[in-house]
């Protein structure tokens, strides 16, 4: 009996594509369907879903609390602004200073590894508390005292430990050989760091960092615990007040309106950086 | 492509006739393992000295140390008869007379081919960028790479790649060239198109020294060849000596050894 070659052909081949694209595209749509549908149908059906539901979404409230919630939330936004521009001055500072060891910094150096472990071991919330009540305590002139001020200054401290790690992988993430380069031209240690180092550094690691800052956006809302009136505090206080939580969902949706934007934004540097290069790990008939 | 002239009467305080480079009994140690163990060359104005060897003899650090990119732990470096190796100098005035070519080209990957080739001046030497930018498409139309001055590093062939890595070495008038295998990592395809630069350079008059593996070409263009092994120069001559009619044992090895990899 003779084989017929080639055994399977450019058609055989572009079929079997589609029919595998078929296949996941099916059970893509009855998996959603099913966990979504079940899940949804088990909520509504709880015996306590008419509480749940006139106590967390009244429209009512809703409108009613918008008004205040939304004047808190700008107090977030223009925290996480200020604070953000902060961290990533102080963040690449100590990841400069813990990469490249100049002997007569050392002691920097130690302080910074110090910094960067304290700050990264303290849970946000309680940062926050300590800074802000024992701060005022000491009743030093010309130290802030305001709630807003001293709560960015814990969330900075905080958050600068983490993004600097973020931007030590960036820089040990560039060859030697860049830095050999730089200084081969004629450049000084420092040109070849703003020049040559420093942008191919920050350039691999903006989705991580974007990710922290995503982050932040969500801890600026615990500066309520120093009394900021901000979107959480504000939704608090209505719900407080009248017994329906409705205001807590208004909050959410507007800390949803900032990060979601900018998860999608992260996503999308990150499937640009798989299309350029490829994944790590091709799985499945391209 | 036309050659690159050498320099104009550029004025360098050395006395007059004086080597471009002198290398004085360098000595170079990674912990206890002693990769340079005294070496001694001398390299004229418009000289090539070609340095041979098997990978790991030294050749690449010997370079390294004349750039300052390593310190050495003895001996003495002469740049047109100034001492370059003392303790406590500031190597960036040095290595800005200086220009090193690399074997992977380390070209920066976030700069457009253009930028690459005029970040030493401008930042460096602080020419007024227009100037730069002037001299450095000048430079890479003579490379035969004006095309390519817009892109990225990445979308260039090696041998592009390596040329725009000379031309960045080159435009700021070095009084050397320090070219370390600079062939090595390219297809053998790409090899003729750069060492035909080297070449053209080689015309021109530029100083320099070449760590190579091609043979042929260490024949064409060096003046003197160096052949190391275990970090000393075993074996110092004229090319057709050194290649054709080695005294020592081990250059014999070493040539017999490519011959038999149909290397030469």
């Amino acid at each position: 009996m003779s084989t017929q070659y080639p055994l399977t052909t450019r058609e055989d081949r572009a079929q079997a594509r589609r029919r595998h694209r078929r296949r996941h595209i099916a059970i893509a749509a009855v998996s959603t369907v099913v966990i979504l549908g079940g899940l949804i149908l088990r909520i509504v059906t709880a015996s306590g879903w008419p509480n749940v539901r006139k106590s967390f979404f009244s429209e009512y409230w809703f409108r009613k609390a918008f008004g205040s919630v939304l004047s808190g939330f700008w107090t977030d936004v223009r925290m996480f602004l200020v604070i953000e521009v902060c961290v990533l001055a102080l963040g690449l500072l100590i990841a400069l200073i813990r990469t490249f060891p100049v002997p007569a910094l050392y002691p920097v150096r130690l302080l910074a590894t110090v910094f960067v472990d304290v700050m990264r071991g303290i849970p946000t919330i309680l940062l926050i508390f300590l800074i802000g009540f024992s701060v005022p305590a000491l009743n030093l002139s010309g130290v802030p005292t305001s709630a807003v001020v001293l709560g960015g200054i814990a969330l900075a401290m905080n958050y600068s430990a983490y993004v600097s790690e973020v931007f030590r992988a960036g820089l040990m993430s560039v060859h030697p050989s860049q830095g050999s380069a730089g200084l081969a031209l004629g450049l000084t240690p420092a040109q070849t760091l703003r020049h040559v180092i420093v942008p191919q550094a920050v350039g691999r690691v903006i989705p991580p960092l974007l990710n922290d800052f995503i982050a932040l956006q969500k801890d600026v809302a615990l500066v309520s615990t120093l009394g900021v009136f901000e979107a959480f505090r504000a939704a608090q206080i209505v719900a407080d007040q009248n017994f329906n939580y409705t205001p807590l969902l208004a909050a959410a949706a507007l800390y949803l309106c900032v990060t979601i934007p900018m998860t999608r934004f992260v996503d999308h540097l990150q499937w640009r950086t798989i299309r350029e290069r490829g994944p790590a790990l091709a799985l499945g008939p391209r | 492509m036309s050659g690159v002239e050498a320099h104009g009467p550029v004025a360098t305080g050395a006395p007059a006739g004086a080597p471009v480079l002198e290398i004085r009994g360098v000595t170079k140690c990674y912990g206890e393992n002693e990769v340079l163990k005294g070496i001694d060359l001398t390299v004229g104005e418009h000289e090539a000295v070609a340095l041979i060897g098997a990978s790991g003899s030294g050749k690449s650090t010997l370079l390294r140390c004349i750039d300052l990119l390593e310190e050495i732990d003895d001996g003495d470096i002469f740049l047109d008869g100034e001492p370059i190796t003392v303790p406590g100098m500031n190597p960036v005035p040095v290595r800005r007379k200086l220009g090193l070519v690399f074997q992977s080209f380390n070209l920066f990957p976030h700069m457009r081919v253009l930028d690459n080739v005029t970040l030493g001046a401008v930042r460096g030497q602080k020419m007024p960028a227009a100037e730069a930018r002037e001299a450095g498409t000048e430079l890479l139309a003579r490379f035969g790479l004006e095309h390519r001055a817009r892109e990225y590093p990445d979308k260039l062939s090696g041998g592009q790649q390596q040329r725009v890595a000379i031309a960045r070495a080159m435009l700021t008038r070095p009084r050397a060239l320090l070219l370390d295998e600079v062939t090595s990592a390219l297809d053998p395809e790409l090899v003729g198109e750069v060492l035909e630069l080297i070449r053209e350079l080689k015309l021109g008059g530029m100083t320099m020294i070449l760590a190579t593996h091609e043979m042929s070409f260490a024949r064409d263009v060096a003046d003197q060849v160096c052949f190391l092994e275990d970090g000393r120069i075993v074996e110092h001559g004229s090319p057709e000596q050194i290649l054709s009619e080695p005294r020592e044992a081990a250059t014999q090895r070493f040539l017999r050894r490519l011959i038999d990899a149909h290397r030469l």
